[in-house]
């Protein structure tokens, strides 16, 4: 049989590594293909969600009956129509989630706990007759005290948003309630010693603030539920799977009884791994007996899906006079919104994660606060930890009077390395991504008046995870893929290219699709740059199963032992005998019949072995020193990608996650008036970058194989979005000779530490 | 709500005269309020068929622009963009290339926000505006209009029908420039539009300065005549119109920008935006 | 509440329709004719995924009423391609992956077709500026341009 973990590293590749068309592009283009709230059914309901008008109160009642008597209204549900469930942590891709806080974020039970928290939902046979309804909901309200930043939110006297919320991991644990919901620690050495021993140390406090992941298709689902407690779901996620066993729970039905279809995804970066309409369609559904649609509006999206956090961060690192880093220490403090769950875990992790460190710590703190529940984005927690690190960095070399790519260079995880969160690194491309942005053009390039270079390195683990899919040989000779891991940005075509390469038939003949939670295993999540590395790992080996398979039948109609064939370029062949023989995957498949039935094979695995991929960015901004206004001059995106499977992809991964961070570097936040209240809750005001705030976004893609997939591939979506924060901020404090601690770098920031220092 | 489409300008007025009732000409502002539910008018009135009201015209006295005349039919007229280079600048800035298919002059004045781009243009030139009501049409200058954030000096029925621009004097040149976080689809932090002209021996002969964005409505900036005519400009009197410029700033803060932060770039801008109007005048 | 007849072309074909005053032309596409090529991204003018033509005039189909389109011609995404033939831009799109998740394709497209409509030799500028108002959170619009500069050459050429 063959060796389902054989690797492909040596191996000459004709099809991974190309550029072809992906199988899904005509029906983008044409406006063919259906996202969340593109579909509708015969008989629907609108449905519409009563949100908080207070930032933290008290529900003292809810009175729908008026609601409930307008023609047109057909079901409204609350808290009462949502089972309570005691606390339980359950994975969810790099995040952690609480099956009690979850049904609390979708419909609010003692307290809502930010302005937009679900406090009713209602469907009704139109928009207006919804709306109107909201209308009538009567909610009486004890306004509480709310507390929006960290440092408030600390403090001994702050308003406490969960009364029997004690903070894990110090000791003693406390008696007492507060906003801090867990301590984590990671690291090893003395760093104390470390620092005594340090010939120079920098030590810095940064602030950034609270961003959203920005995709541009909101949230929309469409739910059926039949008399006989059978449920349709199409929605919008980054896991269809994952929304099955949410809403399950919420629902309290079975997984049989729940089939959830992922729409084509506008859009997630993490934001679309948890749930909040679904949960409310299904149950307006399942009371009305009609089938539901709801979508967010632009505002929702803002103020009631999950953001990432805003965050203080405390960076020390005490150097020797060489450059050699002897001592690392950061505290983080992430918002987790109205629930616990930033991901300050993850933060700390990689905070230090690029350097092999001697002496290292990271402390990070959970801490809630009266905004919407954070979701993962992009990288959760590791653009904010390591933006302060490579900040801190960037001073020293400035002091030593080194050369920034010098001094990373000097401190690169490599393998073998420690990492600051336990495990010993295997191969990893740190100095690779450095030596190549030494080399890169960019990097030697003169600079014009008020110009400065920045560079920022990233490092982000990547996650494996459950994953099944499976491959259909049909009569024709053409294959069917079936995935279960949503297609957020072409995977679809990295998956046929992994199964043309393995059966050696032209793409076009590989026909990938994405199943609904009823066509396949478990899938976890898109997310933790997971798709192409796990997929992928399930579709080479079912891929070779069915290999395996075809050679059998080949070996049945030639009349010999499986072991006188083999596989070569999508043929059978006949290894012994006096004539070469060969019998093409067509041909096996057509006699299918006469030699067994249909061929399938699938894969269902729990995937390790993923590997971290570390960047390295260089960029140029031109800072105009009378407002304020920071431009991007010239980018160049690095990165190590093990194996890119189709590099206009990488490429684009590389280039999206760079202009995510450009925003979150320069003019995206949260912008809270004293109430409470999100004051940008659109695109005008909350300023993702547009077309013509950027340049041309140069890439690099290094290579250096993850030993634990067949084609060597590491996740590439995350770490992008990593090292611009710090990049640009570094060249904003080189073009100005002023050190720059606060994101974003808008304008009137920017002009006011000039003006100020 | 109703949805009317008059076909005349007296017509229109009667339309305008009902209770609830909204002049729509490009609606990317109405239509936002519309969806935000910040306004629910009984009676819409698209005011695009009225006559004159979507052309362009130029006479011996100067440019007439039809008061619904989207932006970027504006922005197309070459000879047009060559008289009055500031305020196609400047109405060029207003949304995306989407809203300039249906954004106007009429809506962009009549919106009355503090911050709409081409106001501040359009005072600095000294444009007037020409407003029809049920029983005549009358004539005011651009900054008589707006008196406080979404309100305006017209009456009941009376509505905008055109933008009148004189005929730009010999060596004058005007100019607008704005300050927006990002390169484009932004609300303008501060507007600064300046128009003059100058003498043949490079003195100043006549400016007019307006800020946008600084004050709840446009500012047309005071006391420059001292500063300016039958002079020079030199190092000195630019520092005198940054004084001036700051000193008109009563802002607010807001999610746009800080007080101190709108006072300080309203210098900036209108020294600017002074100097590339006097590149103008002066044929560069 | 009554409902008002408007009758247009849109991709070429007649249509008529009963629409609420207060409906956009982006409802009326979706919801009434089901051509849901066109996004919502944002209903407010904001992120132009509701990119169509009005009478040869790029506009967010959001900020438009759908009474407003009673005698006028408008094309949508779904006319972009004819027959089984799909247009060059459409093509070069997919050939340099100038999409990841594509809910921002259908208006970059139109948005596209419409400025090399106006200018076939389009600098890099131009080309960022026209599309300012299509946001694009997945590709960084590095791969959008390029498609755009290209196919511009190519239809230059052909
Ligand atoms: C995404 C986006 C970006 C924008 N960017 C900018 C920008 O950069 N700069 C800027 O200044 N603005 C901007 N705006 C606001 C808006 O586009 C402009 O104010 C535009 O000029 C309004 O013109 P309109 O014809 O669309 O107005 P409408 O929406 O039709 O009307 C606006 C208001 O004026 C009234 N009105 C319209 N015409 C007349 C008339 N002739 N007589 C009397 N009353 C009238 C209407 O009743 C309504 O109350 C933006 C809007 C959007 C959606
Ligand atoms: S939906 Fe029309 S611009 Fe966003
Ligand atoms: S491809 Fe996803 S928004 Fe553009």
């Amino acid at each position: 049989m063959n060796d389902m973990t054989q690797n492909n590293l040596e191996r000459a590749l004709k099809i991974v590594g190309t550029r072809p068309p992906r199988p899904d592009g005509v029906d983008k283009v044409t406006g063919r293909a259906l996202f969340g709230s593109d579909k509708s059914l015969p008989n629907m309901l609108v449905g519409r969600v009563l949100r908080s008008p207070y930032a933290h109160a008290k529900i003292i009642s809810i009175d729908t009956s008026k609601a409930e008597v307008l023609n047109g209204v057909k079901s409204i549900v609350t808290c009462a129509d949502f089972e309570d469930f005691p606390s339980e942590f359950v994975p969810n891709g790099e995040m952690i989630v609480n099956l009690k806080d979850i049904t609390r974020n979708i419909m609010a039970r003692e307290k809502v706990l930010y302005v937009g928290h679900t406090v009713a939902a209602v469907a009704a046979t139109s928009e207006d007759i919804a709306e109107k309804a909201l209308g009538l909901i009567d909610i009486k309200y004890e306004v509480l005290p709310h507390v929006l930043e960290v440092e408030d939110a600390e403090k001994p006297d702050a308003p406490v948003l969960h009364e029997d919320m004690m903070t894990i991991g110090i000791e003693p644990s406390p008696k007492k309630a507060s906003n801090v919901a867990k301590r984590v620690e990671f690291g090893f050495g003395d760093v104390e010693k470390g620092f005594a021993e340090a010939d120079l140390i920098v030590e810095r406090e940064f602030t950034t603030q609270q961003v959203h992941q920005g995709y541009i298709e909101p949230h929309a689902c469409l739910a059926s539920v039949s008399e006989d407690g059978q449920a349709d779901l199409w929605c919008t996620t980054q896991g269809a799977f994952v929304v099955r066993n949410f809403c399950s729970k919420l629902l309290g039905l079975s997984a049989a009884q729940i089939k959830v279809t992922a729409s084509e995804i506008g859009g997630g970066f993490g934001g679309k791994t948890v749930v909040y309409l679904e949960p409310l369609a299904l149950a307006l559904s399942r009371k009305s007996g009609r089938p539901v649609k709801m979508e967010m509006s632009r505002a929702e999206v803002f103020t009631s899906s999950g953001p990432t956090s805003g965050a203080k961060v405390w960076v020390k690192i005490g150097v020797k006079n060489d450059g050699r880093i002897i001592a690392g220490d950061c505290v983080l403090k992430y918002q987790a919104g109205a629930f616990q769950g930033a991901p300050v875990g993850p933060g700390a992790m990689c905070a230090f994660a690029p350097y092999d460190m001697v002496n290292v710590r990271a402390v990070g703190y959970d801490i809630v606060v009266n905004r919407p529940k954070v979701s993962a984005y992009r990288a959760p927690g590791g653009p904010i930890s390591e933006y302060g690190v490579e900040s801190v960095l960037d001073e020293i070399a400035l002091k030593l009077e080194m050369d920034p790519i010098e001094i990373r260079l000097k401190n690169a995880a490599k393998e073998g390395t420690i990492a600051p969160y336990g495990p010993k690194l295997g191969p990893i491309g740190m100095i690779e991504t450095l030596e190549a942005a030494k080399a890169h053009p960019h990097y030697s390039a003169p600079l014009g008046p008020n110009q400065g270079r920045g560079i920022a390195s990233g490092f982000w683990f990547n996650i494996g995870g459950e994953t099944s899919s499976s491959i259909t040989i049909n009569e024709d000779g053409t294959v069917g893929l079936t995935l279960g891991t949503t297609d957020i940005g072409g995977s679809r075509a990295s998956m046929a290219m992994m199964a043309s390469e393995e059966l050696g038939v032209p793409m076009d003949l590989i026909k990938p699709v994405i199943g609904d939670t009823n066509s396949l295993g478990f899938n976890f999540l898109t997310g933790g740059s997971r798709a192409t590395f796990s997929t992928g790992m399930t579709v080479v080996r079912s891929t070779r199963e069915a290999i395996e398979e075809l050679k059998k039948r080949a070996a049945l109609l030639w009349e010999v032992d499986l072991n006188q064939v083999e596989w070569v370029d999508g043929h059978a062949r006949l290894i012994a005998g006096d004539e070469p023989k060969t019998m093409s995957l067509a041909q096996i498949a057509k006699q299918a019949g006469k030699t067994g039935g249909p061929i399938m094979a699938n894969c269902s695995m729990n995937v390790t072995g993923a590997g971290p991929s570390l960047g390295t960015h260089i960029v140029d901004v031109e800072v105009d020193t009378e407002t304020g206004k920071v431009s991007i001059v010239r980018y160049t995106a690095i990165q190590d990608a093990g194996k890119a499977i189709h590099p206009a992809y990488v490429e684009g991964q590389m280039q999206g996650g760079a202009v995510q961070g450009i925003g979150w570097a320069l003019n995206e936040e949260y912008i809270y008036n004293d109430k409470g209240e999100l004051e940008n809750t659109g695109f005008l005001d909350y300023r993702i970058p547009v077309c013509s705030d950027v340049p041309m976004i140069d890439t690099v893609i290094v290579e250096v194989p993850n030993p634990n997939h067949p084609y060597g591939v590491r996740g590439v979506g995350e770490t992008p979005i990593i090292p611009p924060l710090a990049a640009i901020s570094n060249a904003v404090s080189r073009a100005t000779n002023i050190r720059f601690n606060e994101l974003p770098l808008s304008p009137p920031k920017v002009l006011a530490k000039l003006m100020h220092g | 709500m109703e949805y009317v489409t008059p076909q005349s300008a007296s017509e229109a007025s009667q339309a305008l005269l009902q209770e609830g009732a909204f002049a729509l000409a490009g609606g990317t502002d109405l239509l936002v309020k519309l969806k935000t539910r910040f306004v629910s008018p009984s009676i819409v009135v698209d005011i695009k068929r009225v006559p004159k009201i979507m052309t362009i015209e130029q006479s011996a006295e100067g440019w007439w622009i039809g008061a619904a005349t989207p932006c970027a039919e504006i922005v197309e007229h070459d000879s047009l963009s060559k008289d009055w280079s500031g305020i196609v600048e400047a109405l060029s800035l207003i949304g995306s290339t989407q809203i300039q298919g249906r954004a106007t002059l009429g809506g962009n004045l009549c919106n009355a926000s503090p911050a709409a781009d081409s106001v501040p243009a359009l005072i600095a030139a000294g444009a007037t505006c020409v407003i029809s009501g049920q029983t005549k049409e009358r004539e005011e200058a651009v900054e008589n209009i707006v008196t406080a954030p979404g309100i305006t000096t017209l009456s009941k029925g009376e509505f905008i029908i055109g933008f009148k621009l004189p005929k730009p004097k010999l060596r004058s040149g005007d100019a607008y420039l704005r300050l927006i976080p990002r390169s484009e689809m932004d609300i303008a932090v501060v507007g600064a539009g300046v128009s003059l002209s100058v003498t043949e021996d490079g003195k100043i002969e006549a400016v007019r300065v307006s800020l946008g964005a600084i004050a709840p409505t446009q500012v047309l900036l005071t006391g420059l005549e001292d500063i300016f005519v039958g002079k020079e400009p030199d190092d000195d009197a630019i520092q005198k119109l940054v004084a001036v410029a700051e000193k008109a700033c009563k802002p607010i803060k807001d999610k746009r920008g800080t007080i101190e932060y709108r006072t300080k770039i309203a210098g900036v801008l209108a020294k600017r935006a002074f100097a590339i109007a006097l590149k103008r005048a002066n044929g560069y | 509440m009554s409902k008002t007849h408007v009758s247009t072309c849109i991709n070429g074909d007649t249509h008529e329709f009963l629409c609420d005053t207060q409906n956009t032309l982006l409802d009326v596409l979706r919801h009434e004719l089901d051509l849901t090529g066109s996004k919502e991204g944002c209903a407010t003018g904001d992120c132009g995924a509701c990119s169509v033509m009005l009478d040869d005039r790029l506009v967010c189909a959001c900020l438009v009423l759908g009474v407003e389109a009673d005698g006028k011609e408008i094309e949508t995404i779904e006319g972009m391609s004819s027959g089984s033939e799909l247009h060059p831009i459409q093509q070069k799109f997919i050939d340099l992956a100038a999409l990841q998740c594509g809910i921002c394709t259908p208006g970059v497209l139109v948005a596209t077709k419409a400025l090399l409509t106006k200018n076939k030799n389009p600098s890099e500028e131009e080309v960022r500026f026209w599309l300012a108002g299509n946001l694009c959170r997945c590709t960084g619009y590095d791969k959008i341009v390029r498609a755009v500069l290209e196919v511009a050459a190519d239809m230059r050429n052909a």
